[in-house]
């Protein structure tokens, strides 16, 4: 036998064997996903370990003193835990509804593909234009003015595209044969949709809502003109008050306010990081709960 | 026996310009198995589809020809397609559990007409599974999903869910095409006990199936309808030469 032994592994071969390429092509997506994921990290942290020391009791609870330089922000956070809600109460009807008309009803025509176009375009129009849209319509033509209502719904039509896409897409997901179980039990379309596909689809669509509501919770731009106050002493009483937000707070405490303590700025940052990432939580809580428990 | 269904001169083609009936007329016969064999693609889905209008669901271009059910027209528009459907129940070749406990699987139907009356839910629960042969395994766990049966379990859920709306049909297409040869003798028997309270008409997923289970029996090619008749002329004494070779086995 005059044959070379056989090699089981590449020790003696040079070169990029293909094993090798593969580690390296391994290796280099994990370098790049960690460096994405790095900016975020970091921006968190910074945001944390700078606004730590300045949350206590009275900075949830106490109305700003000394021209915003001290005391608290709590019309702030009322603000905007008013304004999301308000934004549910518009949207997330509306969205669903939609979501549930283009998924189940909707038969697939030239006015359906135009309906989408719309919602497409509409999740690409920048902010501040939906807050001079809203400014127009809602506080002067509507006569709602400067107020919690008029940002509301002007937030609303901006998180609608989101709620109505999710929603589509988490109706699609339930199984055709589930649909057409039902009917052949005798079940109209709607006692279907109502009785199986929706509570298949509530986990993804109630994802989908929190989802857009938290995006409506740190804008800016949409409650600028329609909405937000710079200042004011005490908590908005009813829907058409105008309110403080932490958004924009945070807007005017960065550039508007001289000699504003920087530990304020840091702790209303890490107020609203709270809240949108809390309400992120959520969602992934619902979603990977429902996703344990789905059978199908 | 009286006819239950008579279909005359049925045309169905889908959008896709797919003619899947190609003048059918033929007759079912009450309380007995009524059985619609041939090779895949030959039209007997479409025609179990048509008999309680869940074609209505699909993408279906042009029906023509009547569909007599007790003497109606059921392809008129003015049916009513809900009370259809809760006469004439169908059970499909894949288990279809819905996403719910096995109690509710079987009394959707019932649910779904406004039954609230736990007892007469009850009832419904315990005898359509009765007859399904599968309450005994089950009547300790109503409360599980639907998904934690067995295929074969599932499938017969499936039937007690149909059954428990008390039809007088039970299409059944392909009912034991996923299923393990046991369980398939399980259906099978079972048929031959339910074909006392109702009209059975099934599409088998093999000849053998089809000589088993017959009373009656149709041969589809193509959308055509070869011939039809029952079981000892179209099984022993076929007249047209397709239908012997398809039993033969010569083709399928």
């Amino acid at each position: 036998m005059n044959e070379r032994p056989m090699m089981l592994s590449s020790v003696n071969r040079q070169g990029l064997t293909p094993r090798r390429v593969q580690q390296l092509g391994y290796g280099l997506l994990r370098l790049i996903s960690l460096i994405t994921v790095l900016p975020i990290f970091l921006v968190v942290v910074y945001i944390v370990v700078r606004g730590v020391p300045s949350i206590d009791w009275e900075f949830l609870t106490a109305m700003p003193r000394e021209g915003m330089r001290a005391g608290g922000i709590l019309p702030a956070i009322i603000g905007t835990v008013y304004l999301t809600l308000g934004t549910a109460v518009f949207a997330v009807p509306l969205g669903v509804a939609a979501g549930v008309y283009i998924a189940e009803y909707a038969a697939d025509n030239a006015w359906t593909r135009l309906i989408r176009i719309a919602i497409i375009n509409l999740a690409g129009i920048p902010s501040v234009v939906y807050g001079l849209f809203g400014f127009g319509l809602f506080v002067i033509f509507l006569g709602f003015g400067t107020s919690i209502l008029a940002a509301s719904l002007t937030l609303a039509i901006m998180t609608l595209p989101v709620i109505i896409s999710t929603t589509e897409e988490a109706l699609r997901s339930v199984p055709q044969s589930f649909r057409v179980v039902s009917i052949s039990l005798g079940a109209t379309r709607w006692q279907t949709i109502w009785r199986v596909v929706l509570p298949q689809a509530l986990p993804g669509i109630l994802t989908g809502v929190i989802l857009g509501l938290e995006r409506a919770a740190g804008e800016t731009a949409p409650i600028l003109f329609t909405g937000a106050a710079f200042f004011l002493p005490r908590l908005p009483q009813s829907p058409l008050d105008a309110t403080m937000a932490l958004p924009y707070h945070i807007f005017v405490i960065s550039t508007q306010v001289p000699g504003m303590p920087v530990q304020i700025q840091f702790g209303t940052v890490l107020v609203l990081l709270v809240f949108v990432l809390g309400m992120n939580l959520v969602a992934t809580l619902i979603r990977s709960r429902a996703r344990a428990r789905r059978e199908w | 026996m009286s006819d239950i269904f008579e279909i005359e001169d049925l045309r169905l083609t889908y959008s896709d310009n797919n003619e899947s009936l190609r003048g059918v007329s033929m007759r079912i016969p009450e309380h007995a198995i009524t059985v619609l064999f041939g090779p895949a693609g030959g039209g007997k889905s479409t025609l179990l589809r048509v008999l309680n209008r869940l074609n209505d669901l699909a993408d279906v271009k042009q029906v023509s020809g009547r569909v007599l059910f007790h003497g109606q027209d059921l392809l008129s528009p003015t049916v009513d397609v809900v009370e259809l459907r809760r006469k004439v129940g169908i059970v499909f070749s894949r288990p279809a559990p819905l996403p719910l406990s096995i109690y509710e699987n079987v009394c959707y139907g019932l649910r779904i007409m406004g039954e609230r009356r736990k007892a007469r839910l009850d009832e419904a629960v315990e005898r359509g599974l009765r007859q399904a042969m599968l309450w005994e395994e089950v009547y300790d766990r109503l409360d599980a999903s639907g998904f934690a049966l067995s295929g074969g379990q599932q499938q017969r859920l499936c039937l007690a869910r149909t059954l428990a709306l008390q039809p007088e049909v039970v299409l059944l297409d392909e009912p034991t095409s996923a299923l393990d040869p046991i369980s398939t003798a399980r259906i099978e028997e079972m048929m031959q006990t339910l074909k006392d309270v109702y009209t059975i008409v099934i599409a088998p997923h093999n000849v053998q199936q089809a000589a088993r289970v017959a009373d009656q029996a149709a041969f589809f090619l193509q959308g055509e309808l070869i011939e039809w008749g029952d079981r000892g002329q179209i099984f022993v004494r076929p007249r047209d030469r397709r239908t012997q070779e398809y039993i033969e086995g010569r083709f399928g």
